[in-house]
């Protein structure tokens, strides 16, 4: 069965989604992504949906979902790379996700997970050293 | 008694394209400004050769008769020149009715002892020219609105320019009332420019647009969330009076949408967020001693 990998990058944990998401895989990333945060203990999560051409209600709960999750396991949540037909379908479907940070790339979601974190006035390399290259399996 | 009206015609073929120029040629409104006499003389003779070719004694009778179809293209054509050039309708309205008075004279110098038969001839033709000045203003209307079809799809076309102001910025000026069509077009220009460039900040200027509604503001609204769900933060500015009267009337929620009252002052906060500054370069003055 596909699986789409849980990426640790140190306290972050990045997640690019490389073919269009069904139901299923949705949810079994939904579930992955929760245990793996709780796992390694990261502190940011990093969704790069620009390979995603096509969304439905349902992903777009999925997105809003994991985020919130994310949140009260304190862990912040962007979604990096939407395309522009994307989001108007999401606008359109009318799930803004409020509770989600965008960013345009992979590069400037980084930067805006390093300043949320530094912005909790915490260090960013809290939990370098243990478990790593757990991969959420 | 057997007519042959269209016989008498085709052997007058010449007299009738002479006397159609002489009476377009004659008429106060005759535009040689848009039409040298030549073509005008071109296009009157190809529309007669090929009517009196498919005139016969039946089809005088039946205006909707097939074998008038070329005639109609004809006059199609002429009539969609015409109105692309900028005739005005009566001038081409003049131009396929003058052709009736020249057939008319024709078969009154023809008929001139038969009055019963001249009265019959002179009915059916004006019934033929009739309907082909129908035909001539169907395509003359037809022709004007394509113009008019090409000038709105060219001004939506232009009305969504999205300009890139600085590095990371892009602006988009919104002239003109926003409707539901326009605002898509809006909304998927800015965002693929915000893709293109890799901006994060996008202004959306409405300080053209003359009206808001709730529907207008919902769209604005989309547009903003549609931009951040990108990751770019999008600003509107130019807000008029007006337009914050009715907006606030309508009861429609723009807290969670930054809005600064100039594209100037959009640009200076997208400046800021962007830690960028623009200082006025300091003049060294040689120190007097």
């Amino acid at each position: 069965m596909e699986k789409i990998p849980i990426l640790r990058m140190g306290p972050f944990l990045l997640v690019t989604i490389q073919v269009d998401l069904y139901d299923r895989l949705a949810l079994n990333l939904e579930s992955d992504l929760v245990q793996a945060v709780s796992k390694t203990g990261a502190r940011g999560v990093l969704i790069d949906i620009s390979a995603v051409t096509i969304v439905d209600s349902f992903m777009g709960r999925i997105i809003g979902n994991i985020a919130s999750m994310s949140k009260i396991m304190d862990a912040e949540t962007v979604v990096v790379g939407m395309q522009p037909a994307v989001a108007i379908t999401l606008i359109e479907l009318g799930l803004p996700l409020t509770g989600v940070h965008t960013a345009l790339n992979v590069e400037k979601g980084m930067e805006l997970l390093r300043k949320k974190i530094l912005v909790d006035g915490e260090e960013m390399d809290v939990d370098r050293d243990d478990s790593a290259d757990d991969d959420a399996e | 008694m057997k007519i042959d009206i269209s016989k008498t015609l085709l052997k007058k073929k010449k007299q009738i394209l002479d006397l159609w120029m002489k009476n377009q040629l004659a008429d106060d409104g005759l535009r040689d400004d848009l039409m040298s006499n030549e073509a005008l003389r071109e296009q009157s003779g190809e529309l007669v050769d090929v009517l009196l070719q498919k005139l016969t004694d039946e089809n005088l009778h039946d205006v909707q008769s097939p074998e008038f179809d070329d005639v109609y293209e004809i006059l199609g054509g002429i009539s969609i020149t015409r109105a692309r050039q900028g005739f005005s309708p009566r001038e081409t309205g003049i131009f396929v009715f003058s052709l009736k008075d020249a057939l008319i004279e024709i078969i009154q110098q023809e008929y001139k002892n038969d009055p019963a038969l001249l009265y019959e001839s002179a009915i059916r033709i004006g019934r033929l020219i009739d309907s082909f000045g129908i035909v001539t203003f169907e395509t003359f209307i037809k022709g004007r609105e394509e113009v008019i079809l090409r000038q709105t799809d060219e001004i939506a076309e232009i009305s969504t320019p999205v300009i890139r102001v600085w590095d990371g910025i892009v602006a988009l000026p919104i002239i003109g009332t926003l409707d539901s069509a326009r605002t898509q077009v809006v909304m998927e220009s800015l965002l693929q420019e915000i893709v293109d460039t890799g901006s994060s900040i996008a202004i959306l200027d409405i300080s053209g647009v003359p009206a808001v509604d709730s529907l207008v503001a919902q769209h604005l609204i989309k547009t903003v969330s549609a931009t951040r769900l990108m990751g770019a933060e999008c600003i509107i500015s130019g807000i008029r009076p007006e337009i914050a009267q009715t907006v606030v009337h309508l009861g429609i929620d723009l807290s969670s949408v930054v809005t600064k009252s100039t594209l100037a002052n959009a640009l200076r906060y997208a400046f800021a967020s962007l830690q960028l500054e623009v200082r006025k370069k300091q003049k060294d003055y040689p120190s007097i001693k």
